[in-house]
C-alpha cells in the first residue's frame, strides 16, 4: 500500500500516522480522565449499601489511561510503531468529500426533514462525484426518498423527521 | 413435517440425545409455519443485498433492521435477523470471487483464491465451492450447536455473579491474547467500551453518572448507533479512499457446473474438517469469522499437497476460509445463547435485541424460552438449506447490483445508516453521533484499533459491571472471590492466561531462540 503512495501524486504530502497515533491515544486517555474524575464525583468507594456507583467505572478509567498512555509512548518514542503517511492529501480529500457533505445532509435533516434532504444529497452526491447526467440524477434521487416514505411513514407507520413540504401534503 | 414427527416418549426424558431430538422437533414445527418461512426468505435476501453492499455488513445491517422488529413476536423476530447474518455470511463470498473486493472482512481471505479462480473462467466453480463449504461449516456448527448447547447451558445454571463475571473476563481478556493488534490498542477500544456503557443512569444506585447535566446523555450511549456508525459510515470513508472501481467477472452458475464441483468437493474433507474445528473454536471463543477464516487458510496452505499453488485459483484456498468463516460465524451464537456472551459483532446486537425483546439471554433462556430457543435452532438449519439454494440460484443479479456504480452506492448507504440510527430511539442527535462513531471507526480501522471488543465491551458493559458488583457485594469488597473455588479460579487463571498470552508468546520465543541460535529461519510471528 505504501509503494502505491509514492507514486502518487503528492502522496509524500499528508497527515502523518505518529500524529494521528498521538492524538487519538490522547484524545482516548482524555475520556478515561473523565471517566476517573466523574467515577470519583459519583462516589468510587464503598457505601452503606455495597459499590457506589463510581466504583466499576472508575476502574475502566485507570486501566483507559494506562492504555492509552502505553500507546502514546509507543507512537511518541518508537521508530516503526508509528511510521509512513496516515493519509495522503489526495485521499484525504476523497474521505472529505463523502464526509462533508454527509454532515451536511444531516444537519439538513433539522430543518427541511429526512426525505427531501436525502433526495438532495443523492443527487448532489451523483452530479459531483459520478457525473451523471440530470436525466439520471432526477429518478434516482426521488425514487430512493419515495420509497422510504412509503415503507416508513405509510406501511411500518414509523415516523421519521420531517418538514415542511411533508406538512404540505398533510403529514 | 409439522410437529407430528415427533416421537411418543417426550416425557421419558432419560436419555440426553432423545430430549434434545424432541426439542429440535418442537422447533423445527415452531420455525417452519408460514409466516416465519416467509421472514426467513426476506432475512436471507436481505442478508444477501447487505454482504454484497460494501459499508454494510451483517453487524449494522441487523443493527439497522432492529427497530423494524421491535413489533414483531421475539421468535419472528429472532429468526429474520438471525437469517440476514446468514445471508450476509454468503453474500461476502459474491463480491470476493467476482469483484475482488471482500463484501465482508471474513471474506478477505476467500479473494486470495476465488478471484484468480473466476480469472481464469472457473467462477461457477469456486462460487459452487464457496457456498457449498460455508453450508456445510455452517451445518456442523448448528449440529454442535444443538448438542453442545443444552449441556453448556445446563451447566452454567451453576454459575452465581462471580462465575458470570470471570466468564466475560476471559471473553475480554481473549481479545487481548487471541487479537493480532497491539494488546494496549486492544484494551483501549475494549475500555472505550465500557466507559461509554457506564454513560447515563445507573440502574442500581440511581445516580447519574458523565451526563454532564444534560438529558440527552440520560439514555447513555446506544450499542446500535455505535455499530451503524463504526461498521457503516467507517466503512464508506474507508471504501472512498480507496476510490474503487468495480470491475468484475461475468458469472454463470448451471447446476452442469454445480454438479461438477460437488463431485470433486469430497476430495477435500480434510481441510473442510480443519476448517470446520477452527471455525467452531474461533467462534465460540471470541475470534470472531474474521480471523477464523485467515488462520483457516494459513492451515490449508501448510498442508496441503499443492500449497505451493495458493493464490493460483486453487479450489482449496476456497473452501478452507470459507467453511471456517461460516462455522465460526454460526457457533458465535452458541455463547451468546447459553451464556449471554457473544462471539462476534453481529451476536453481540443479535444479544441487544434479545435484551430489548425482554429476553434475558443465559442459561435460563433454555429452560423459561423453550420455543424461542429451539426455534430459533432449528431455523439455522432451514435458513441455511434456505440460503444455500437461493445464492446459487440467484448470483448473477447480486452480481448486477455490484455494477451500480459507487457514487449512487455510497449516498443511499448513508442514507439507510442515517434512518437505522434515527430509528433507534427517534433522537436526531443519534444520527449525529452516528456520524461521529464513523469518524472513529475510520480513525480506529486505520490506526489497528479492533472494533470487535469495543462493541462487545458496549453492549456487555452492563452485564459485566452488575455481574462484577454482585460478586463485589458478596465477599464485601473482597477480590479473592475471584479465586474462591475451583471453577471460577480456573476461569479466572485461562483469562489471565490470556491477558499476558501477548508477553508469553514473546518470552518463549525468546528462550527457543536463545537455546538454539542456528534456528533463525523460524519465523517471527
Amino acid at each position: 500500500m505504501h509503494d502505491n503512495d509514492h507514486t502518487e501524486d503528492g502522496s509524500r504530502h499528508g497527515v502523518s500516522t505518529k500524529a494521528v497515533e498521538i492524538v487519538v491515544a490522547a484524545i482516548i486517555f482524555g475520556l478515561g480522565l473523565v471517566a476517573i474524575f466523574d467515577s470519583r464525583r459519583v462516589g468510587a468507594g464503598w457505601g452503606d449499601d455495597g459499590p457506589q456507583a463510581g466504583y466499576f467505572p472508575f476502574y475502566i478509567g485507570l486501566i483507559l489511561c494506562a492504555a492509552s498512555a502505553w500507546t502514546l509512548l509507543r507512537a511518541a518514542f518508537s521508530e516503526h510503531a508509528a511510521a509512513g503517511v496516515f493519509v495522503s492529501r489526495k485521499k484525504l480529500r476523497l474521505v472529505l468529500s463523502v464526509f462533508v457533505p454527509s454532515l451536511i445532509y444531516v444537519l439538513a435533516i433539522y430543518f427541511i426533514g429526512i426525505y427531501v434532504a436525502s433526495a438532495i444529497f443523492i443527487g448532489a452526491f451523483m452530479y459531483w462525484h459520478g457525473r451523471f447526467p440530470w436525466i439520471k440524477i432526477i429518478p434516482v434521487s426521488l425514487i430512493v426518498p419515495v420509497s422510504m416514505f412509503l415503507l416508513f411513514e405509510v406501511w411500518f407507520l414509523v415516523p421519521l423527521p420531517k418538514g415542511p413540504l411533508e406538512a404540505l401534503i398533510g403529514y | 413435517m409439522r410437529g407430528d414427527r415427533q416421537p411418543p416418549l417426550a416425557t421419558g426424558g432419560g436419555d440426553r440425545g432423545v430430549e434434545e431430538f424432541n426439542s429440535l422437533m418442537q422447533g423445527f414445527s415452531v420455525a417452519l409455519t408460514y409466516h416465519n418461512l416467509l421472514y426467513m426468505l426476506v432475512g436471507i435476501l436481505l442478508g444477501v443485498l447487505i454482504g454484497v453492499l460494501p459499508g454494510l455488513g451483517g453487524a449494522n445491517g441487523v443493527a439497522i433492521l432492529l427497530p423494524l422488529t421491535f413489533t414483531m413476536p421475539p421468535t419472528s423476530a429472532i429468526i429474520m435477523l438471525s437469517c440476514i447474518y446468514w445471508g450476509a455470511l454468503f453474500g461476502g463470498a459474491i463480491t470476493s470471487i467476482l469483484f475482488n473486493i471482500p463484501g465482508e472482512p471474513w471474506s478477505v481471505a476467500t479473494t486470495f483464491d476465488g478471484h484468480p479462480m473466476a480469472k481464469t473462467g472457473r467462477a461457477g466453480e469456486a462460487l459452487t465451492a464457496a457456498f457449498t463449504s460455508s453450508f456445510v461449516g455452517a451445518l456442523v456448527a448448528v449440529i454442535m450447536i444443538t448438542f453442545l448447547a443444552p449441556l453448556v447451558a445446563k451447566f452454567s445454571l451453576k454459575f452465581g455473579p462471580p462465575e458470570f463475571f470471570a466468564v466475560q473476563l476471559l471473553t475480554f481478556c481473549s481479545f487481548v491474547g487471541l487479537g493480532k493488534g497491539h494488546p494496549a490498542k486492544t484494551i483501549s477500544a475494549m475500555m472505550l467500551g465500557f466507559a461509554l456503557a457506564a454513560v447515563g443512569l445507573d440502574t442500581v444506585t440511581g445516580t447519574l453518572r458523565m451526563t454532564f447535566g444534560t438529558t440527552e446523555l440520560l439514555r447513555g450511549f446506544n450499542f446500535l448507533i455505535a455499530v451503524i456508525g463504526l461498521f457503516g459510515i467507517g466503512e464508506i470513508l474507508l471504501t472512498m479512499e480507496e476510490g474503487l472501481a468495480f470491475k468484475g467477472v461475468h458469472a454463470r452458475i448451471n447446476p452442469r457446473v454445480v454438479w461438477h464441483t460437488w463431485k470433486q468437493l469430497p476430495k477435500y474433507w480434510l481441510t473442510a474438517l480443519r476448517a470446520t474445528l477452527i471455525g467452531c473454536w474461533m467462534g465460540i471463543t471470541p475470534g470472531g469469522a474474521t480471523p477464523a477464516s485467515f488462520m483457516s487458510y494459513g492451515i490449508a496452505k501448510r498442508f496441503s499437497k499443492t500449497g505451493e499453488k495458493f493464490g493460483t485459483g486453487e479450489i482449496e484456498g476456497v473452501i478452507a476460509p470459507e467453511t471456517a468463516a461460516h462455522a465460526a460465524g454460526t457457533s458465535a451464537l452458541l455463547p451468546m445463547l447459553t451464556l449471554g456472551i457473544p462471539g462476534s459483532p453481529t451476536a453481540a446486537v443479535l444479544l441487544g435485541g434479545l435484551l430489548i425483546w425482554g429476553l434475558q439471554p443465559g442459561p435460563l433462556l433454555f429452560v423459561e424460552q423453550k420455543e424461542f430457543v429451539w426455534g430459533l435452532i432449528a431455523s439455522m438449519y432451514i435458513g441455511n438449506v434456505v440460503g444455500l439454494i437461493i445464492v446459487l440460484t440467484t448470483v448473477p443479479w447480486w452480481a448486477a447490483i455490484l455494477r451500480v456504480p459507487f457514487s449512487i452506492i455510497a449516498p443511499v448507504i448513508v442514507v439507510i445508516c442515517a434512518i437505522g440510527a434515527y430509528t433507534v430511539n427517534n433522537a436526531m442527535l443519534d444520527v449525529v453521533l452516528m456520524l461521529v462513531f464513523g469518524v472513529v471507526g475510520y480513525l480506529f480501522k486505520k490506526l489497528d484499533y479492533p472494533l470487535a471488543p469495543m462493541v462487545l465491551a458496549l453492549v456487555l458493559g452492563d452485564m459485566a459491571e452488575s455481574s462484577f458488583r454482585q460478586s463485589m457485594l458478596l465477599s464485601r469488597g473482597e477480590v479473592s472471590i475471584f479465586w474462591s473455588n475451583g471453577l471460577v479460579g480456573s476461569i479466572c487463571g485461562l483469562a489471565m492466561l490470556m491477558l499476558f498470552w501477548p508477553v508469553i508468546s514473546k518470552l518463549l520465543q525468546h528462550m527457543r531462540r536463545g537455546n538454539n541460535d542456528l534456528d533463525e529461519a523460524r519465523p517471527v510471528e
